[in-house]
């Protein structure tokens, strides 16, 4: 095969005094294409999904994805002889045609590229340093029509770099003690435009009545509204009367997203003054921030919780940006507690199969290569913390065997507009969740099928509970059918081929 | 008396469900027992939300095998302690885990007046708080 759109005879030019004369050579022939290479234990593995520019062909194409997201320039230059240059070039090893594209398809030709970047390119422990390489300038690069990050291959010996999760799920469920079942949150509405002593009773309210979280919502940091000091104030006030309440450990999370490192500390301390469990930040504030934030979480015994603000900006279209599921990763070595990662029922995008790939990557040790749920390379997490995933979004009591069966145990569902909205007040909708999570999680381990008989199981629990009957009557039918844009490349049934 | 919808301390995964009868409680531990967990009873009259060293009643039970075991367990714990709370907890020693993975209250006192919530107030307008159990103002034994 040459010629061809897959492949280009341009080979790598070995003679030293050819390869480095003065011009412009194609990035295979300056050896970013290396069919032969077989990747190292400690390299790093990126998978790119790239739509070439008409008439270049995509061992090129991956070759100068290589080229620009390690060593190379437009042009050839002396100084590479200076450098042990071969290990300092990522190396495109294979590419595939994206199944599904290209000629008689609706989509235009895609291909899986995969490139290895040796250890040594990477700063240890900065998350800034390692996007800024892999995801720093190649996604302009005029070659390519369209970009995407797919997955990344990170090596224990990288990872262990990172300090991880500040908490990890089995530390946060010691410190709340609560065991056996999903967390149960909701996210204060309306989000914005609430005085802090309002907002403070939304949170006693949905605490009280049996939720073991509320939150702020991401663009809720220190409005002329409700300035951040009074939101702390009066949701402390409420977390710890309904703590008094119920006799259980409650929080709420703070957001302290705010414009600078320092204003950030700044709340972050009197969050941990006023004694609340958790604090919050937004992907936005971006990874350097983040990883601040991580390393003051441990140190001072708080969760942290991260809202994924921003991140289908890049995250959702398949062809360009990079998939969710790098992002968790990443967001697993910066050392977040929690982080949203899909609901599948709910009003946000998210194909079940690709959901239970990023679930997976934020709570297993290891995970094993799976193509159907979009996990393109086997994972080792050495030993860093579990992330819990949060639900949140558009979900409901009436979707309790759904959510279960699709997310498990280690989750915190967040139903803001399904507990508010209840139609007898925050406190019923809040007891009508939990008691929809109890006993669906009763049920389940007592062996029933709870896929099929999960509405009949609600609805005998709503014979004694009302607050449940009146939400499954509100909302019971209220469903987001639609198609979703990021879906798995690969049927259930391929095999393994990497 | 405890204001919240179940008017109980609400400790535990099954806290906001009916009592669960024995049958209930048995097909909870053969569901920890087929995941190779174990069973721990353990009992308080302190059910403070951050008083995580309740008495055990005994080691876990680690080479269980029948969910008839624990329930007798459990029982002779209620007939011991009928006015403490109760919990079975499921514990798990896979790594990446080796913490509790199940946690549910079998026996409670027949009143549970609850906790006040006492306010210190400090500068500015912080408040430091204290969540205060009413039954421990009474000596441990004699509380329920």
């Amino acid at each position: 095969m040459s010629n061809d759109a897959m492949t280009s005879d341009d080979r790598q030019i070995t003679d030293g005094k050819k390869r480095y004369a003065a011009g412009v050579l194609k990035y295979k022939q300056m050896g970013y294409w290396q069919p032969d290479y077989v990747p190292k234990d400690t390299d790093l593995i990126a998978m790119f999904r790239i739509t070439p520019q008409e008439g270049v062909p995509a061992d090129e194409c991956a070759a100068a994805v290589a080229g620009e997201s390690s060593t190379a320039t437009w042009t050839v230059v002396w100084t590479d002889r200076l450098t042990a240059c071969e290990l300092y070039r990522a190396k495109a090893y294979r590419v595939d045609p994206v199944p599904n594209t290209g000629a008689g398809t609706r989509t235009e030709a895609q291909y899986f590229a995969y490139i290895a970047y040796d250890l040594d390119l990477f700063e240890g422990g900065s998350i800034a340093n390692l996007t800024a390489s892999i995801i720093g300038i190649v996604f302009g690069f005029k070659a390519v029509k369209a970009l995407r990050l797919e997955d990344l291959r990170i090596p224990v010996a990288y990872l262990k770099t990172f300090q991880g999760p500040a908490t990890g799920i089995v530390v946060e469920r010691e410190r709340l003690d609560k065991f056996g079942r999903p967390l149960l949150g909701a996210t204060t509405k309306p989000k914005l435009g609430l005085s802090g002593r309002n907002y403070g009773r939304v949170v006693y309210e949905g605490l009280k009545g049996g939720l073991d979280f509320m939150k702020d919502d991401e663009n809720i940091n220190s409005q002329p509204f409700m300035h951040w000091r009074d939101r702390f104030l009066y949701c402390m006030e409420a977390v710890n009367k309904a703590s008094a309440a119920t006799g259980e450990v409650k929080g709420h999370y703070l957001n302290v997203t705010a414009g600078t490192m320092e204003e950030m500390y700044e709340r972050a301390e009197f969050a941990k003054q006023l004694g609340s469990a958790i604090i919050m930040i937004d992907l936005v504030i971006g990874y350097t921030a983040i990883q601040s934030m991580a390393k003051w979480a441990r140190k001072n015994d708080m969760i942290l919780h991260l809202h994924r603000a921003g991140n289908s900006t890049y995250s959702r279209q398949k062809n360009h940006g990079m998939n969710f599921r790098v992002i968790c990763k990443w967001m697993r070595m910066a050392g977040v507690d929690h982080i949203h990662a899909g609901t599948v029922v709910g009003k946000l995008e998210g194909d079940p199969l690709m959901i239970k790939g990023f679930y997976d990557t934020l709570r297993e040790t290891h995970t094993p290569q799976s193509l159907e749920t979009g996990l393109f390379f086997e994972q080792d997490w050495a030993s860093l913390n579990k992330v819990m995933p949060v639900a949140s979004g558009g979900i409901h009591a009436g979707q309790m065997h759904q959510l279960l069966t699709y997310l498990g145990d280690d989750v915190v569902l967040q139903f803001g507009g399904g507990t508010i909205g209840h139609p007898q007040g925050i406190q019923a909708g809040a007891t009508a969740n939990r008691v929809a999570l109890e006993a669906m999680v009763m049920a389940r381990n007592e062996g029933r099928d709870i896929w099929n008989e999960g509405p009949q199981i609600l609805r005998d629990a709503g014979r004694w509970c009302t607050p449940l009957r009146q939400a499954l009557d509100v909302w019971g039918d209220v469903s987001f059918n639609y198609e979703s844009t990021d879906t798995a490349d690969y049927a259930p049934t391929a095999t393994a081929s990497v | 008396m405890m204001t919240n919808p179940n008017q109980r301390v609400t400790q535990g995964q099954f806290s906001f469900l009916p009592e669960l009868t024995d049958a209930q409680i048995t097909s909870q531990i053969e569901y920890a027992l087929k995941k190779s967990w174990s069973i721990g009873i353990e009992y308080t009259d302190d059910p403070h939300p951050r008083n995580t060293y309740w008495e055990m009643f005994g080691n876990p039970m680690f080479d269980l095998k029948d969910a008839a075991g624990a329930l007798l367990e459990i029982n002779s714990a209620r007939k011991t302690f009928p006015n403490h709370y109760i919990r079975v907890t499921a514990f798990d020693a896979t790594r990446g885990v080796e913490s509790p993975t199940m946690s549910y209250i079998v026996n409670r006192p027949a009143k549970e007046p609850g906790f006040g919530l006492v306010r210190q107030e400090i500068e500015g307008r912080s408040v430091r708080y204290t969540i205060h159990s009413y039954a421990t103002d009474k000596a441990e034994g004699e509380r329920y």
